[in-house]
């Protein structure tokens, strides 16, 4: 990939990983004053899905900005985690907890079998391929008798936090979701700053290479494929038990182009990029909603002028400015 | 008269059925599988330029007065030239990056073009009727085979041979396998190959036109009806095998009947069956079935 900021090109076993960089650091800590105090001054559910999206969007960020494998098919886990838990929440009577942690589950064997036969191939064909397999997830959830077809499933309970915290109420709930979507992060950080990311970057950069230090490519790639999905799962199945609702929208392959569309908005294999496209991006949509198709032609001249000629992104840029990868 | 306890009426009427969707999906991957051989680039935006033929046909008809007949021929020659303005203005600036820019731009005018008519026409379908000469059918004895359906599988087998032909067998064809080998050397021979990916883009996109003209009559002209149709070719393409011509026609025809017959022995899985194909497939050869490893 061209855009990504390719300052690692180490291939060598056993990379130890630099000490955390201090405007990284800062960056972080920015990132979470804002959030703690947006819910004061912003609708709480708007941020909500906000920030499932940003996480469902760091997560297929891993994929693409760090293995250089672009999957087009990645609602399929947002989706089928979001049926999971909502199965799981209002039919089983799972608490809040045990339900998303189902649907993250079942998104990340889900992530095993797609992925298995998915890293196969790389390039167009992987794009292609994942692209088809949700496809067949997204059919699959239109006839299967859990699902509710097209009406999804409708008042999922939102519950309680370990039976202390009532979920019903908006700022608790926030306060859950802000605390996923940190933890999903810094696993995320953590897991592309690691000896393991260092490889993934090695594999991106020029596989055959990696191949021929003794690295196995197949095992780094089904791996990072497999956390992808799972985190995305963890993104999905929040977001069905904030909204209440699970339904097909998030396993059509439109949710699928509108994750590739906030990571390229917000910078490809940037840490925070993908969380600063995912708030653009809907916040585009809360305001270009009313006015139907317009928000799809909007979404698709974004994509066409970042793909021309603002392929770093927001924050790819910003990083290229201070010249230090955010 | 039944056959594995299903009558032959139904199950010949899904042989046609499946006969014309694999029409539909042997001409678009075909187009998609000539771009992609010299571009390199999987073309997003092929469903929304076949909705475009469709909707040229219509505007011909209403605008102009002028029928199917004169649509076979102008709507795939307007909608290539967009295409070849597409690649003009904006596919050509992205070569010298990975492929996958490609395909995030032709997505990008996926959604333009198809968000611009759905704007405009909503997303309910207009009316375009058969032409009277191939209005009414045939009674075979077994099942009454309408004559347009009948023109479409015999017109689009006609297309995908002539284009199979025109790429395997003439001079031009050969400049074009050449290119997709080896761009460098064939430019450096003295043949201009910007302009002959421009031609190609062009044609591709034309044939995704042509085949929405041919759908017209049969489903209704709609900004949406190649949206989730061009995921299911990518399915075909897939299975067939990137950039194999060959391979487009013959697997595009057969996952149709496939599918057609699906729908008679159990319904439940026919909207999936492509792509259960698709998966069985890439585990034994992950390049397809005709193609050639990337």
């Amino acid at each position: 990939m061209t855009a990504t900021v390719t300052e690692d090109r180490i291939v060598a076993p056993a990379v130890q990983p630099a000490a955390v960089p201090r405007h990284q650091i800062v960056a972080f800590v920015v990132m979470v004053a804002i959030l703690l105090g947006l819910p004061f001054f912003v609708y709480p559910v708007f941020l909500m899905k906000a920030l499932c999206f940003a996480l469902f969007a760091c997560a297929f960020n891993l994929l693409i900005g760090y293995v250089g494998l672009l999957s087009f098919g990645h609602a399929v886990f947002l989706g089928s985690a979001g049926y999971a838990s909502a199965h799981a929440a209002k039919v089983w009577g799972f608490p809040t907890v045990a339900a998303i942690v189902y649907g993250t589950a079942v998104a990340a064997a889900l992530g095993v079998v797609i992925g298995a036969l998915a890293i196969r191939s790389r390039g167009i064909y992987f794009a292609n391929i994942t692209l088809a397999f949700a496809q067949m997830i997204y059919f699959f959830s239109l006839q299967a008798p859990m699902t509710g077809g097209e009406d999804g499933i409708q008042a999922v309970p939102r519950g309680t936090l370990f039976g202390v915290v009532d979920l019903g109420q908006p700022l608790a709930m926030y306060f859950t979701v802000l605390a996923i979507f940190l933890l999903g992060f810094l696993v995320i950080y953590r897991t592309i700053h690691s000896p393991f990311g260092q490889v993934l970057k090695a594999i991106r950069e020029n596989e055959p290479r990696a191949v021929s230090l003794g690295y196995r490519a197949e095992h780094y790639k089904l791996l990072a494929f497999v956390l992808s999905a799972t985190l995305s799962g963890l993104a999905g199945a929040t977001k069905d038990i904030v909204f209440q609702l699970a339904s097909l929208t998030d396993v059509h392959w439109t949710m699928s182009g509108e994750v590739v569309l906030m990571t390229l908005l917000g910078g490809l294999g940037t840490v925070f990029g993908p969380v600063v496209g995912a708030f653009v991006l809907i916040t585009l949509e809360h305001y270009l909603a009313q006015l139907g198709a317009w928000f799809t032609i909007v979404q698709g001249f974004i994509f066409i002028v970042c793909v021309l000629t603002f392929r770093r992104g927001i924050v790819g840029e910003l990083s290229r400015i201070i010249r230090k990868p955010l | 008269m039944t056959v594995f306890g299903v009558p032959t009426q139904a199950l010949f009427g899904q042989l046609l059925i499946g006969l014309i969707n694999g029409s539909f999906y042997a001409m678009l991957s075909l187009g998609l599988s000539i771009i992609f051989g010299l571009l390199n680039i999987i073309n997003f935006s092929h469903g929304a330029q076949y909705m475009m033929g469709a909707f040229a046909a219509y505007f011909l008809l209403q605008l102009a007065g002028l029928g199917y007949w004169w649509s076979l021929l102008i709507a795939p020659l307007v909608v290539g030239l967009t295409g070849v303005v597409i690649e003009r203005t904006m596919l050509k600036r992205l070569y010298h990056l990975d492929h996958l820019y490609g395909l995030l731009l032709t997505f990008g005018c996926a959604l333009v073009i198809q968000g611009a008519f759905r704007h405009e026409f909503g997303s309910s379908g207009l009316p375009y009727s058969i032409p009277a000469q191939l209005s009414g059918g045939y009674n075979l004895g077994f099942m009454f085979l309408p004559t347009y359906r009948a023109w479409v599988v015999v017109f689009s087998l006609v297309v995908c041979l002539t284009t199979w032909f025109l790429i395997e067998r003439t001079r031009l064809g050969a400049y074009l396998r050449a290119a997709t080998e080896n761009p460098v050397l064939v430019q450096a021979f003295g043949i201009n190959v910007p302009r002959m990916i421009t031609i190609t883009y062009g044609i591709g996109v034309g044939l995704a036109a042509l085949a929405g003209v041919l759908a017209a009559p049969i489903y209704q002209v709609n900004p949406l009806m190649g949206a989730d149709l061009i995921i299911v070719v990518f399915a075909v393409v897939v299975i067939g095998g990137l950039g194999s011509i060959m391979g487009s026609i013959v697997t595009g025809f057969t996952l149709g009947v496939v599918e057609g017959f699906t729908k008679v022995f159990y319904p439940e899985a026919s909207n999936t069956v492509i792509f259960v194909i698709m998966a069985l497939v890439l585990l034994v050869r992950p390049t397809g079935l005709f193609g050639r490893a990337p």
